[in-house]
């Protein structure tokens, strides 16, 4: 368990944040340059805080109230970067067990062969980093991280660096992480799909603050206005229960009061809670329930806001049936000549290959 | 060719152990502070990091000679720092081996601190910082991840410092002077044979051991270097 609470000073930069996690993933959420990277390094001990207060697992680990500061070998705080930065002259092996090495014995919880066997990570262990590839780099990453039986595991942005289908290995490692090993994460992402997927908490962060704490569903879909340029970026996420596989059209059923979301891909198990990012541009709205569209993925609700301003663009927020709320953009003049406003019924449509089967969180 | 061109003398031969000694023990002596000097010069921002700096490479610039001759002021016999060490320690410098392999030591040292600076550079702080992470303090960080993988730096260091001290003459000659058996190198031999009009053979002889020696230094500088950088080769 962490909380933390500080500020830092760095050029024009002001970090200012405060918040806390307890089991599970905490998602660092916001855009490159928000203060992330720093908020990890304060954890970690990289760097020290003008002001604040960091306490992980009872123990404190910075106050400048009275001058405490621990250094950032004896707080058990695991690290895994975007660039694994395994140890080049070292052995997979080696690189594993240099952690393992300086960890307190009686502490060691973690088992080698359960962690090792879990990251299949086996087979490498002769090998260089120079040899590896970016998928196997990450997954020894975490296993060298994991080994030094850490209270608590940093991840920043582990999976930036990867391809997709790296991301859709290492991701549910990430899970197990989780669900296995209980290790409480932090995990740094600027990706909605990532973090609406792993976190049970979202922190986003603006400018060095922290803008919203919430579940992904509450948080992502947040922000400021982002027309224009940014409008690629908003999304929304929603919660449904995954109801069935479709294997003959290879696709996968989520249920949700407001309909049915049709997702490419077999992402079991069933009956499990799933989330689900929906670009807000993918959305197109229709104020009466739609025929003869190949859309499979028709969701209902109300309007429960429009935010206009000079641009083309409209910001359409729908309070769906059931629970949840999803951010539609459309043109200014579609919502003038549709003639939507607050409290109308509408119907949003989303195309099922428009979707990122990445997002299916089971958690 | 009669053998008298290739046989050397047995103060040749003496010669040529006292420049070996000389340079090995200088380099060897150095390397400690080069190191750190290096670490503090790549890593760490106090007061005074470019006078430091401008120190260590003073020797590279100054006339050789000056700085013997400095060293004879500091260090002599009635020097600042080299009468109370004769004094109270029974440490001298002066006109021993031991002044000459400091001499060599000092023309080397900024040879040795800038490869192995910039190759510390050139690491990756977060390997440090994940070093830590897993538990490392600041001298296992070092041990385990910096030194080695300032390897190949650190030989190019070494090679050079060895082969200036093997070659200095001009803040040697000044410091502790020419005396055969004592702080008479190959340099200073040969500088002597050049001065007596029939010697020609004799310093052409130390000439082939000079080159025979620092190709020699370059063939293993150069292998050892090969396997070092294998071995820290980086991602990619």
């Amino acid at each position: 368990m962490i909380s933390v609470d500080a500020s830092l000073k760095l050029g024009a930069f002001d970090l200012d944040v405060v918040f806390g996690n307890d089991i599970g993933i905490t998602a660092l959420f916001g855009r490159s340059g928000s203060g992330k990277s720093m908020t990890i390094n304060l954890i970690a001990g990289l760097s020290r805080p003008d002001r604040g207060r960091i306490v992980l697992d009872n123990q404190v680990l910075v106050d400048t109230g009275t001058s405490t500061f621990v250094p950032r070998h004896r707080r058990r705080v695991g690290l895994v970067f975007q660039d694994a930065q395994l140890f080049p002259h070292f052995s997979v092996k080696q690189n594993l067990l240099f952690g393992r090495w300086f960890a307190p014995r009686d502490e060691s919880s973690i088992a080698f062969d359960k962690v090792i066997d879990t990251l299949g990570i086996g087979h490498l262990f002769g090998r260089r980093p120079a040899r590896l590839s970016g998928g196997e780099k990450q997954r020894v990453a975490i296993g060298r991280a994991l080994l030094a039986a850490p209270k608590i595991l940093l991840m920043d942005e582990p999976l930036a660096a990867l391809d997709n289908e790296r991301k859709l290995e290492i991701l549910p490692l990430i899970e197990t992480l989780r669900d296995e090993f209980r290790i409480p994460i932090v995990y740094v992402s600027h990706a909605v799909e990532e973090v609406a997927r792993l976190a049970a908490r979202v922190v986003m962060l603006e400018h060095g603050r922290v803008a919203a704490i919430g579940t992904a569903e509450e948080v992502v879909g947040r922000g400021r206005r982002e027309t224009g340029e940014c409008r690629f970026g908003r999304s929304s996420v929603i919660t449904g229960r995954l109801a069935g596989i479709d294997a003959r059209y290879g696709l996968t059923e989520i249920s949700h009061p407001a309909g049915t979301v049709w997702l490419s891909g077999r992402a079991g198990p069933v009956g499990r809670e799933a989330r689900v990012v929906i670009k807000a541009t993918d959305i197109t709205l229709s104020t009466i329930s739609p025929r003869n569209l190949s859309v499979r993925t028709t969701l209902t609700g109300t309007v429960a806001g429009i935010d206009v301003d000079d641009g083309p663009f409209a910001a359409v927020k729908i309070d769906l049936v059931g629970h949840g709320q999803l951010v539609a953009l459309v043109t200014r003049k579609a919502v003038d000549e549709l003639g939507l406003g607050d409290g109308d019924r509408v119907f949003a449509l989303v195309k099922t290959v428009a979707l990122d089967e990445r997002t299916v969180a089971a958690g | 060719m009669n053998t008298a061109m290739i046989e050397l003398s047995p103060e040749e031969w003496t010669a040529i152990r006292l420049s070996l000694r000389i340079a090995t023990t200088a380099t060897i002596a150095s390397l400690p502070f080069g190191i750190f000097a290096a670490y503090a010069l790549a890593r760490w921002r106090f007061p005074g990091k470019m006078v430091l700096d401008g120190l260590i490479h003073l020797p590279l610039v100054l006339p050789p000679v000056v700085t013997g001759y400095m060293l004879l002021i500091i260090l002599g016999r009635r020097g600042v720092l080299g009468a109370p060490l004769a004094e109270y320690l029974g440490i001298v410098f002066s006109f021993r081996w031991t002044g000459a392999a400091l001499a060599c030591a000092v023309m080397g040292f900024p040879l040795m601190v800038r490869p192995i600076r910039l190759s510390i550079e050139a690491i990756d702080r977060r390997l440090e910082d994940a070093a830590g992470s897993l538990g490392a303090n600041g001298a296992w960080t070092f041990a385990l991840v910096t030194l080695p993988l300032a390897l190949p730096g650190l030989i190019v260091g070494l090679i050079l410092c060895f082969a200036k001290a093997l070659g200095e003459f001009g803040a040697t000659i000044t410091f502790v002077s020419n005396i055969p058996g004592e702080t008479q190198t190959i340099s200073a031999a040969i500088y002597t044979y050049t001065q007596s009009p029939d010697s020609d053979a004799n310093a052409l002889r130390m000439t082939v051991v000079s080159i025979v020696i620092a190709l020699g230094a370059l063939i293993v500088s150069e292998v050892v270097q090969r396997y070092a950088s294998k071995r820290v080769a980086s991602v990619e």
